[in-house]
């Protein structure tokens, strides 16, 4: 097991190195600082000697790979390879362009968004199970396909209406939460009602959808079979032999996510006006500073590859007949 | 009236896909076996109602695609000169449409702007009052005719509209009553019905909306004023670009990577592994947004290779494109791998090794062709998302070019007028609207086809 976490995470290793070269190519080697300091300043009517300045002060004033005016060990560590991209590894992420330190920022703003994010993923859990069992418990009726036909109407609507149309019904006309903002502490419960109810009901009808087929999955299984010629109830069967062995991919499929619970959610965040990671993703993109984007695409790779190591170590836990070797 | 024909690099793929569409159906009428999967979606009632919803979509598209510069007049030497401007079938289809602006926000079918405005009275004096639009309603003699206007000229239109269908009918069914009355009564008809049915329905909307909109805007107007049914036609094309070929401009190289990683396995299967499993990794919206970023900065700085602002904004589409391909090709291609490592394992490919066939000559003619149906299934459920995605990268500015037509840009931009006061709804209800049937028929009709298509 141990031996398995270990060769694991030096798996991990050149997918990770693999990210920070593509970033590195994206952010550097395609459009060269020179190309944003001019972007940020203005196109045409831009002195040369601003255009240094701007670079010099954020540090990208530096070659690219191979400063040949330094000495001994500079020559590598001066470069912008290093300090922007190796630095990184460290999870020393530097000053974004506005010059504030991104890694107190995301020490900072994390809090909220998980504030956010794991009551959506709780009752999201909850209710889907609730309403996929229902559904499971009612196949082939009526019920049933107009349950499933519900579900697909529910997601093919736009998350974006689920949100504004959120806002204006429960927050502008009948006025029973807060439409935006956040409060510290624990005042804050009630700017997160409304993300809340919002992030639950966008993921109902692809959620239940999901859930119905693997318990449909479950259910056409021997074991069920023999458990309903048993004679028990069909009630037991779905929660004693269904449920439980249906656990088993539900799971798994939570685990991948927990960590990206950090990354907060881009839409809700940044209209909720909740200050989490999300919002200050869309923040730096919209304000176009590289060095937030360049932190937190790094961020999510290991995020996202501790998660599939988690799901692995997730498998031998839930299901016994699973060996890591 | 003379014109130009224009092919932006949008156009230039989207005929392709035609051609290579037209070409594969040419082919597959003769080959039973291809034939038996579309016959079951065929079957499905569900399924063939959706279908005509999106025929009708790819119908606006494609005369939205068909691009060309109008003659406007002759120069000293007397050669056409040409309008630098842009237009599309579609355009000049609704020339009326795109042409008829107002002022500001009016209200569906309305006769009067929304909001209060300084007016100068004929008598010299002036007052606050709702000024009357150029266009909507202005035939009206008294605007309190409006209501039977609207409700006369809709009936007409959706008579127009039922004659059409029938028409169809009739040339479908070459006349004969008998056959008509079939359709009806038999059950195994049932998917015929059900499209008919939507047809129908389609007609009729069809119909009565081209009568009003000749004299209301239907949809209302936005805040320049332009005609907000014309928007969302002209976002329809957006969208299915976005659909259809993001998943096939990544499609080539899926496709071979994903059989070869499978077939020849070994240092081959490690490199495409580790390439898509490095790509996958990166958070999706931030792998855009970091190339888009980049783009902006490329075209910021070499403004001289994007002569107009359609080619520039054609440019941004085919980029986003390309980004959202990157970010969903690798889910394909590990789908493809598994698929191959299966097939390698199969009789006629172990027999074609030992007959000494070319691993390439193999891939192409023995797992190229068994693997074509998760592609399908694979196109198909992810039109729906990449649709729906559109909007949300739009809203967070890294979607298409502002200039750009599209549901996420009306969305975006529509988004702070509900805080005005009186609420502007229709522009944001009609984006949302025309978005919700689009993707609901491909979900519905993905489900068939996934059904279809896969074998377990």
């Amino acid at each position: 097991m141990t031996a398995y976490l270990i060769r694991r995470i030096l798996y991990a290793l050149p997918i990770v190195i693999g990210v920070n070269l593509l970033t590195f190519a994206l952010f550097f080697v395609v459009n060269t600082p020179e190309d944003m300091a001019r972007m940020h300043l203005g196109q045409k009517r831009v002195t040369e000697a601003a255009v240094q300045a701007w670079q010099a002060e954020r540090g990208y004033d530096q070659p690219l790979l191979w400063n040949a005016a330094a000495e001994g060990w500079q020559m590598l560590t001066e470069t912008l390879f290093f300090t922007k991209s190796l630095k990184l590894f460290a999870f020393d992420f530097g000053q974004s362009d506005s010059g504030r330190d991104i890694g107190y920022d995301i020490s900072q703003r994390m809090w909220p968004s998980l504030a956010l994010a794991i009551p959506i993923l709780l009752i999201g859990l909850l209710v889907n199970i609730t309403f996929a069992l229902l559904l499971a418990l009612f196949r082939g009726t009526a019920l049933d396909t107009w349950g499933v036909v519900l579900c697909v109407g529910l997601l093919s609507i736009s998350g974006l209406f689920y949100i504004i149309g959120g806002q204006v019904l429960i927050g502008k006309l009948l006025k029973l939460a807060p439409i935006s903002g956040y409060d510290t502490g624990v005042q804050a419960w009630k700017f997160l009602i409304l993300p809340v109810v919002v992030g639950v009901l966008g993921a109902i009808g692809s959620g239940t959808r999901w859930y119905r087929s693997l318990f449909l999955e479950e259910i056409g299984k021997d074991f069920v079979r023999t458990a309903r010629a048993k004679g028990l109830s069909e009630m037991a069967i779905l929660f004693r032999h269904v449920l439980r062995n249906a656990l088993i991919p539900i799971l798994t499929g939570l685990v991948v996510v927990l960590p990206t619970l950090f990354m907060g959610s881009l839409l809700l965040e940044s209209f909720f006006g909740i200050p989490g990671l999300g919002s200050y993703t869309i923040d730096a993109i919209q304000r176009q500073d590289f060095a937030i984007v360049r932190a937190m695409v790094f961020l999510g790779t290991v995020l996202y590859i501790l998660g599939l190591i988690l799901t692995d170590l997730s498998y031998t836990i839930a299901d016994p007949r699973v060996r890591l070797h | 009236m003379p014109f130009q024909p224009v092919i932006l690099a949008t156009d230039a793929l989207i005929y392709l896909l035609v051609l290579v569409i037209a070409g594969f159906v040419v082919y597959a009428r003769r080959q039973p076996h291809l034939l038996a999967p579309w016959q079951q979606v065929a079957r499905r009632r569900v399924a063939m109602g959706a279908w005509v919803v999106i025929v009708l979509y790819l119908l606006i598209g494609l005369s939205d695609t068909l691009h060309f510069r109008l003659a406007d007049g002759q120069d000293a030497t007397g050669q056409t000169r040409y309008a630098t401007q842009v237009v599309s079938l579609l355009d000049v289809m609704t020339g009326s449409l795109r042409e008829r602006r107002e002022k500001t926000y009016s209200a569906p079918f309305a006769t009067h702007l929304y909001s209060k405005e300084m007016v100068d009275l004929p008598d010299g004096g002036q007052q606050r009052l709702y000024p009357a639009l150029r266009y909507g309603g202005q035939h009206l003699a008294e605007p309190s005719d409006r209501a039977w206007d609207i409700a006369w000229r809709g009936l007409l239109g959706a008579a127009v509209g039922f004659g059409v269908f029938v028409l169809l009918l009739l040339v479908r069914y070459r006349c004969r009553m008998t056959t008509l009355c079939e359709l009806w009564r038999a059950p195994e008809r049932g998917a015929g019905r059900s499209a008919w049915g939507v047809l129908a329905i389609l007609c009729l909307l069809v119909g009565a909306v081209i009568s009003l909109s000749a004299v209301y805007h239907v949809l209302g107007t936005d805040k320049v004023g332009e005609d907000v049914l014309y928007q969302v036609l002209k976002s329809i094309r957006t969208g299915l670009v976005i659909g259809t070929l993001t998943t096939l401009v990544m499609l080539p190289a899926a496709l071979l990577l994903g059989t070869m990683a499978g077939y020849f396995r070994g240092w081959v299967d490690d490199i495409i592994q580790y390439l898509y499993t490095t790509l996958s990794s990166v958070p999706g919206v931030l792998l855009i947004a970091a190339s888009i970023l980049v783009m902006q900065v490329y075209m910021s700085n070499h403004p001289a290779e994007f002569t107009s602002l359609t080619e520039r904004s054609d440019f941004r589409l085919l980029f986003l494109c390309l980004i959202l391909g990157l970010t969903s090709w690798t889910s394909l291609c590990r789908l493809l791998r598994g698929e191959a490592l299966k097939l390698r394992q199969m009789g006629y490919v172990q027999a074609a090794q030992t007959l000494g066939v070319g691993h390439f000559t193999i891939l192409w003619r023995h797992i190229v062709p068994n693997v074509m149906h998760i592609v399908l299934i694979v196109i198909v459920l992810d039109f729906s998302g990449l649709v729906l995605a559109e909007a949300v990268l739009s809203y967070i500015n890294i979607g298409v070019d502002p200039n750009t037509y599209s549901w996420g840009n009306m969305i975006n931009s529509a988004r702070l007028e509900l805080a005005r006061e009186p609420v502007v709804w229709w522009s944001l209800t009609a984006a949302f609207g025309f978005m919700f049937v689009l993707v609901l028929a491909a979900n519905l009709l993905a489900d068939a086809v996934r059904d279809a298509f896969d074998p377990r």
